[in-house]
This record gives structure tokens, sequence and C-alpha cells, in this order.
């Protein structure tokens, strides 16, 4: 299994997951040790999935988990869970 | 994460029997996942907070019905899913965005680079750095930006993503690769030039004055 640039792309996205065959692995890795430009897409994808899993990505609204308890203590006192 | 659920059953199982006050614990975990997942649909923080809190009060309603088949952090996740996705259908914001009639047309080139410098997570220290990278989110189609939330910020699997979305896994993996090279072709121009421009230059300073000693 050989592969060119154009046909690596698609796979980037589940080479980061590991949800490639071994087959699919080793001719990524293989086209990755000689192609810079796909190497360079995919650890720019890598590090755009980092930050965004970083918390200062969409931060929570100041006061959202105080605000939240709140409600949740008014329905508590409200009403038991409904039977299942 | 078997033992949090083997837990968490029987806490539900304690609020069942009157221990009401448990319910508060039981969702700790989770507030930030709801609030991510409403905000995924809904875009907009006050409207995600609101979606975010009624889902938390159905899952205590519907409680009685957690079987413990998934897990529960899933079970929230597809309440929440659905109590933004009804807000938004509800809404007059929402704007007809129609999938598939782009899903040919949309290109999925990445953008080409021959050297990434990683950019480290300090730079997001820089409010307009995680502004841009949150607009770029904000911008895909629905239904990548979704799929893609659930896995890169919430760090859901394929499979509880699937679960929760009420997609097979194959669709998921395809949104989760466009997603990521839209994102990619987006932000890759903007972080490469934005980003590590003091570093290279102290690198470049290090050198230089290493030379000299």
């Amino acid at each position: 299994m050989r592969l060119d640039c154009k046909h690596v792309w698609p796979y980037i996205s589940d080479y980061i997951d590991d949800t490639v065959t071994p087959e699919e692995r080793r001719a990524i890795e293989a086209h990755l040790e000689t192609c810079e430009i796909c190497s360079a897409i995919l650890d720019s994808v890598h590090n755009i999935l980092v930050l965004t899993a970083d918390d200062r990505v969409f931060r929570l609204p100041l006061g959202y988990s105080e605000r939240l308890h709140e409600r949740i203590t008014a329905e508590l006192a409200r009403a038991a869970p409904e039977s299942g | 994460m078997v033992h949090a659920l083997a837990q968490e059953m029987e806490w539900i199982a304690r609020i069942l029997e009157g221990e009401r006050d448990l319910f508060h614990e039981l969702i700790r975990p989770y507030e930030r996942a709801v609030y991510m997942t409403a905000v995924s649909v809904l875009r907009d923080a006050t409207e995600a907070e609101d979606a975010a809190q009624e889902a938390m009060i159905k899952a205590y309603r519907a409680l009685a019905s957690f079987r413990g088949d998934a897990k529960f952090s899933t079970w929230l996740t597809s309440i929440a899913l659905n109590e933004a996705r009804s807000r938004l259908r509800k809404s007059a914001r929402v704007r007809v965005e129609s999938l598939d009639s782009n899903e040919q047309e949309e290109d999925y080139t990445p953008f080409l680079i021959a050297d990434w410098r990683e950019i480290p997570s300090e730079t997001l220290e820089r409010e307009e750095l995680a502004r841009h990278i949150e607009r770029a989110i904000d911008e895909l189609p629905p239904m990548y930006r979704e799929v893609f939330l659930l896995r890169d910020k919430q760090e859901m699997s394929i499979d509880e993503i699937a679960a929760a979305v009420a997609v097979k896994p194959n669709l998921v993996k395809v949104r989760l690769f466009r997603a990521r090279m839209m994102l990619q072709k987006r932000l890759a121009p903007y972080l490469k030039r934005e980003a590590p421009q003091r570093r290279r230059l102290f690198s470049w300073m290090g050198r230089r004055m290493g030379g000299r000693a």
C-alpha cells in the first residue's frame, strides 16, 4: 500500500484518533517520513486540537456553576424525580 | 470508569429513594460538558447556559429512566443535545443551514505548509487568539461543529458520540475529518502568522548571544 499526499489527508483525522488499521498506519507513516508537507499538516492539525481542548477556549460563563446549583436546589425542593 | 458508573448508579438509587441533595454531586463532574454541548449547538453563551440548566433539570426529573446501559455522561449529553436543538428550532435566529446542499462542493484540502512550529498553550493567554479559534469553530457547519466539540473539546469517544448524536460511528468519523480539515485550513495560516513570532525572536537572540560568548 503506497500513498501520495492527497490520499494521506483523509487519513490524518483517523490517524490522530488511532482508528486506522495497522496496514494503513504503516503506509501513512512511510509517507510521513518522506513528506515534509504532510508531516507539517499533521502537526498543525494536532496542535489545533490541543489548543481547542484548552479551558481558555470557550470559557464557562462567570458564575455558571453557582447559578446552575441554585436552580437545581429550587427544583429539588419542589419535587421528587418522576417515577420510572 | 466502571467504578465511576457503579458509584453513579448507587447515587441515583439513593436519590430516587429520597436523598435528593445527592443530585448536586452526581452532576458536578459534567457541568462543563453539558454547557459545551449546548454551546456547540446554540453558539450563544446566555442561551447555552439556559439550555444547560434546563437539561440538568430534565435529567433530574427523568432520572428513574437511566438504567446504566450507556455512561451517565453520554445520557446527559444526549439530553443536552436535544434541549439545545429544540431551542434552536424554536429560535427566530435559526438560519437555513443545509448540510447536504454544500457537502459536495466543500473543499477539504488542507492549508499546505512545509514546516510547523508547535504553538504552546500559553499563547492562549492572548485573548484574541482564543477568540479567533472560537470564531473559526463557530463558523463550522452545525453538524460538523457538534461532533468536533464533543470529540476534541469533551474528549468523548467516537462510539459515545455516535450514541449521543444517534448516527453511525463512521458518519461521526467523516464529520470529524471534515471539521478538522476545515479548521486547519482556516486556522493554520492565522496561527502561523500570529503565534510564533515572539518565540522565534527569542530563539534567534539565544543563538546570537550563544555565538558571542
